[in-house]
């Protein structure tokens, strides 16, 4: 999964999934400035895009992207059909190499985890500045996660134990470790990789290690909150 | 009645509405009777179609169930009665053949079912023939009727009647059939005394409008349910179009009328977002299938700590977003933790030059944090005027009054981070 920047000399081929028109082409235009104003890192490209649930599955199995962008909300189910028909689980025969990330406006905590539930590696706001939409695309291209602030707290919130929580079933995947939490606080409050790994007196690498074993939760994890969060969409 | 006639319908049916629940986006496939190919009411063609076999065995079945005491022709009554029709087009008139096939089959069950009765012994002759001549008569009033509602989706007419002299003819000659058949049977009730003889007629007659009418009363119940739907989804809509005016419309008209300063309008659509997140996924917002809290609820700490936020967003043009893990009641002791938290947010929009301002709040059992954290200058906090009030008194004192503690981190070019910790009360975190 994870790739080496330097050996990565072609850009990153971005397809765009969203049924506003309008936004994809702010998007398109984003990237390109963002991606050209400055010259380190892998460039990131726009190879296609689509305003359907259908034509986002075709376009993705036809062009084979290196990311998705994906929308959560759509006509006829959404990212998260998209993630069930052309995701990981379902590309598993073909190459898995194709990485998605979602791009929303949504802020209720039971759409962003679903679409995370169902395979995507990070979630991002829509109202995220191009610079950033560059970085987060190069870094789930390399194989990180990217945890928005938000997300962040819908997942810390998830993990919190109250009175009223289910029991835990596996401790491996129900619960977060207290330098987990530490780091995912960190995201919370707006910290980039760089400044939590200097806050915590740890290398970048075992912060991404950490963000890495969080999502890997948060996939995988039956834990009361959220089963019932992807239910709710139909998706366990 | 025997059990097997019941299976048919209630199979065709439970099969029709329990398919495959996970995959809600597959149409679910019912029961219809269709116009095309049908001989009498389509019920044959129907199950047919839906199970896919040859009309002529489903025909078949109906026949010989109708033997069995007439189970057949009671099932076939039943499921005429339950399973719409087809609302489309699609008009195939059947074959000659098909239609000689089907009468002569629908003759052999009636006929069974009668000689079933009649040489069971249980009914005598005299009640089985009329009451056959009076199902015929319900069938051709029903068929009638069945006529007209596919009439009524073609053109929208809305009589009862709508067939012109032929239909009424029709209506008529059924309804006398019916009329036939319950006089009859009446009237071999021979050794029966006037009282017994006048509440057997009274009864018989209402029967017979019942049965003759099933088919309106279908009809009515269902255009009830249609016109309730209809007023539900106009309210519905009316609703949200009113909104959308209120607020989207009107802000997009502002923003145009300001178009020349950013500031202004960055500021509008920022309110405006925040307006229509409330709506749509806010607490009691209209994205929500039902609400979470009642109208009237004591107000919580993430909408107090958001509408501040909202209100820092709308005074100095720069975006602030609060991610907030857990709640808790805004009591007394959270109200300073807001006061200063808004004030730390004001001091990052007004000095630290940046467009957005991160704001966390975790809500643990003992107590609350909040941070604000901007990414802008920063500033030594020993060099700052001892006249600037802001950190000193709104902020601090006001946490230190209550119990809680500021930690500020900050240094020039490394960006402001304000950590407030305020105590729960007692009370308030025993509840949870």
């Amino acid at each position: 999964m994870t790739r080496d920047q330097a050996t990565a000399p072609q850009p990153i081929g971005v397809f765009l999934v969203d049924d506003h028109a309008l936004f994809r082409s702010g998007v398109r235009a984003e990237l390109d400035r963002a991606a050209a104003a400055e010259g380190t890192g892998p460039g990131v490209t726009v190879v296609g895009e689509a305003g359907s649930v259908e034509e986002a599955v075709a376009g993705i199995g036809h062009l084979r992207p290196d990311v998705v962008l994906l929308d959560v909300h759509m006509p006829d189910g959404g990212g998260a059909e998209v993630l069930r028909r052309a995701g990981p689980r379902a590309q598993q025969a073909q190459a898995p190499d194709i990485v998605f990330l979602a791009l929303s406006v949504s802020d209720a905590a039971e759409d962003v985890i679903a679409v995370i539930r169902a395979g995507a590696r990070g979630y991002v706001t829509k109202t995220i500045s191009g610079r950033e939409l560059v970085d987060a695309v190069r870094r789930v291209h390399a194989g990180d996660p990217v945890f928005s602030p938000r997300l962040a707290g819908f997942v810390l919130d998830a993990f919190t134990q109250r009175p009223g929580a289910g029991p835990v079933g596996d401790p491996e995947l129900d619960l977060l470790t207290p330098r987990e939490r530490d780091v995912l606080r960190l995201l919370a409050r707006g910290y980039a990789y760089k400044e939590i790994a200097s806050e915590l007196f740890i290398s970048i690498k075992t912060v991404e290690t950490h963000v890495s074993s969080v999502l890997r939760k948060t996939q995988l994890s039956n834990r009361y909150e959220l089963s019932r969060w992807a239910s709710d969409r139909r998706l366990v | 009645m025997p059990e097997s006639p019941s299976e048919s319908p209630a199979e065709a049916t439970v099969e029709a509405t329990a398919e495959s629940p996970a995959e809600a986006t597959v149409e679910v496939h019912r029961l219809r009777r269709p116009r095309s190919g049908r001989v009498v009411a389509g019920v044959a063609v129907g199950i047919a179609d839906h199970l896919g076999v040859p009309a002529l065995w489903v025909r078949a079945v109906f026949a010989v169930l109708a033997g069995l005491g007439g189970a057949g022709v009671l099932a076939y009554g039943l499921i005429w009665a339950f399973v719409p029709a087809v609302t489309g087009a699609g008009d195939r008139p059947s074959t000659a053949r098909e239609q000689q096939q089907a009468l002569g089959l629908a003759a052999v069950g009636v006929a069974l079912a009668l000689a079933s009765a009649a040489l069971g012994g249980s009914w005598s002759a005299w009640v089985t023939g009329p009451l056959g001549v009076a199902l015929v008569g319900a069938a051709v009033v029903w068929r009638e009727a069945d006529e007209t509602q596919r009439r009524r989706w073609r053109t929208g007419a809305g009589a009862v009647f709508g067939g012109g002299r032929v239909a009424l003819l029709r209506v008529l000659a059924g309804t006398a059939l019916v009329a036939a058949g319950i006089a009859v049977f009446l009237l071999g009730q021979v050794n029966l005394s006037q009282v017994q003889f006048g509440l057997l007629a009274v009864l018989a007659t209402l029967v017979g409008v019942g049965v003759l009418t099933v088919p309106w009363w279908l009809r009515l119940m269902h255009d009830l349910g249609d016109e309730r739907r209809a007023r539900i989804r106009t309210q519905e809509r009316g609703e949200i179009a009113a909104h959308l005016h209120d607020s989207v419309l009107q802000t997009l008209a502002l923003i145009q009328q300001q178009a020349d300063s950013s500031r202004e309008v960055k500021r509008l659509a920022r309110g405006q977002e925040r307006e229509l997140r409330g709506w749509l996924y806010g607490p009691q917002g209209y994205g929500r299938a039902e609400p979470d809290a009642t109208p009237g609820a004591p107000v919580v700490l993430s909408e107090a700590l958001s509408s501040a936020a909202g209100e820092v967003e709308d005074t100095y043009a720069v975006s602030v977003a609060p991610v907030i893990v857990g709640d808790c009641p805004a009591d007394a002791t959270m109200a300073p933790l807001v006061a200063a938290s808004r004030e730390a947010m004001v001091n990052a929009a007004k000095h630290a030059g940046v467009a957005e301002i991160s704001v966390y709040v975790e809500v643990e059992p003992a107590q609350v944090h909040v941070f604000v954290r901007d990414r802008g200058g920063g500033f030594d906090p020993d060099a700052v005027p001892a006249d600037r009030h802001g950190l000193a008194d709104s902020i601090r004192g006001r946490m230190e009054r209550y119990g809680g503690t500021v930690r500020l981190r900050t240094a020039p070019g490394e960006g402001t981070e304000v950590q407030l910790a305020m105590p729960r009360s007692q009370a308030a975190s025993d509840e949870g």
